[in-house]
């Protein structure tokens, strides 16, 4: 929820080039404004071997941004990393707003989930060193002016140093970008430090939680990205078998893409599973009716079964 | 007259034909899978009554209660997430069925109360190892 609460943020990046003076003497403000205050540094300090010191990922290809277009070129970086190369001008239509000059975060979240990727958003210093660490890139949210004057700018974190106290970005026209951890904090905490992954869905996030992850997932099946989201399903079972959601959006997407043979074993495996969830019996009982089936009572003891039924639904034993 | 007549039939037929397309729409529900969404709203409404049952048992009167009962407080606390969504629910359902009003502590006894028995009752079944007396 927290993407869409952010409705009013875009990346409204203007061409690097040409605002460089204003970007950076904007920066130099906020060091100047924000010099005495090194307590944000301290979180970007995990205890040690919870994540290495540095890590920098080399598979992340580099596109420059045109004019206003960091979040169609930091995604289409992120889908490149993913396996899907694609062209920033490409995705523009699909994330970029041309009357606010920018493009909106769900824009950059549906967008991924268009190409069959599922879009996780984190936040915070800890997840994203996390990420990082786990092999990830991750998208993030940078207002580079100040509160008040907002310079909103998308790039893509590819790996830290903390002994350096740097971040490297792909950003704007600039391969291998690297930042003072102090600069990067104050400009990703305008953003409640937001962050996205772009991920196959055969990966999970470092940092995944289980409904934040299949809620994810859902918003592959909204794409209509039925194999896609299959495949997700399948990564949160994997790890969280014991998921209700998880194993009820498999069988949806199965049912969906139309292979009810699928859907109707999925579904009698979860009736094990969960034996007291109505919802995997009625998925079921619906599977079943379409497949040709007549549902009814049967069998030599139907006599009691139907006795069993009547008192059930008058409500008189 | 005889006008008029003929005017009301045609207007009363058109008048049936209109509440039929109103009234039938509400009438049929059609037979439908239910979506993962709707599905996960129930997860939440699990974990939601789980924090219910939690939030009652982090009181103080509460952790008492059990106290008395010979139920370790946090063993408790353990036991309440280890519990199925169905389950919670059903629990946190108990506990809003409960006439209100009244003594405050009475009601809160009897809460602590259904709790208890419901551990009680999983434990026997094996799902939980609260109390030691049983099995």
């Amino acid at each position: 929820m927290n993407d869409l609460e952010q409705v009013a943020k875009t990346g409204r990046c203007k061409h690097p080039d040409r605002c460089r003076h204003f970007i950076s003497s904007l920066i130099i403000g906020l060091l100047i404004f924000n010099g005495c205050t090194t307590a944000p540094l301290k979180k970007w300090h995990l205890p040690s071997g919870a994540t290495p010191v540095k890590h920098e990922l080399d598979t992340v290809p580099f596109y420059p941004q045109k004019e206003y277009q960091c979040g169609p070129a930091s995604l289409a970086m992120a889908l490149a990393w993913s396996g899907l190369r694609i062209d920033p001008d490409d995705l523009a239509p699909q994330v970029y707003t041309p009357s606010l000059k920018g493009s909106l975060q769900p824009a950059m979240i549906t967008a991924a989930r268009r190409h069959s990727r599922v879009a996780y958003p984190i936040s915070g210093a800890n997840a994203l060193l996390q990420e990082i660490a786990a092999g990830h890139p991750v998208i993030v949210l940078q207002n580079l002016g100040l509160s008040w004057i907002p310079v909103w700018h998308y790039a893509v974190v590819i790996g830290y140093d903390l002994n350096q106290e740097v971040i490297i970005l792909h950003s704007g026209i600039t391969n291998r970008k690297t930042t003072a951890l102090k600069t990067f904090e104050n400009t990703w905490a305008r953003s409640n430090h937001w962050g996205l992954l772009v991920l196959p869905p055969n990966q999970l996030p470092a940092t995944a939680e289980e409904h934040s992850y299949v809620r994810a997932v859902v918003g592959l099946e909204k794409a209509r990205k039925w194999t896609a989201a299959i495949e997700g399903y399948e990564t949160a079972i994997g790890r969280w078998p014991q998921s209700l959601a998880a194993h009820i959006g498999l069988s949806n997407s199965y049912y969906r893409q139309g292979d009810l043979q699928s859907a109707r074993g999925e579904l009698q495996k979860t009736t094990l599973l969960f034996p007291e969830e109505g919802v995997v019996f009625n998925n079921l009982a619906q599977v079943l009716l379409e497949q040709g089936n007549k549902l009814e009572l049967g069998g030599p003891l139907i006599k009691e079964y139907q006795k069993t039924l009547d008192e059930i639904q008058t409500d008189e034993p | 007259m005889k006008f008029i007549r003929q005017r009301s039939k045609s207007a009363g037929a058109f008048l049936v034909i209109l509440m039929v397309l109103l009234t039938v729409p509400y009438q049929t529900v059609l037979a439908a899978m239910i979506e993962t969404e709707a599905a996960m709203d129930i997860t939440a409404a699990g974990q939601e009554a789980r924090n219910q049952i939690k939030t009652i048992l982090a009181r103080e009167d509460a952790q008492a209660v059990l106290r008395a009962e010979g139920i370790d407080p946090l063993e408790a606390m353990a036991r309440v997430d280890s519990l199925t969504d169905s389950e919670a629910r059903r629990i946190a359902d108990q506990i809003e069925e409960l006439p209100a009003g009244g003594s405050f502590f009475v009601t809160l006894f009897v809460v602590v109360g259904i709790i208890v028995i419901i551990l009680i009752i999983t434990d026997a079944l094996g799902y939980t190892n609260v109390f030691t007396f049983i099995r």
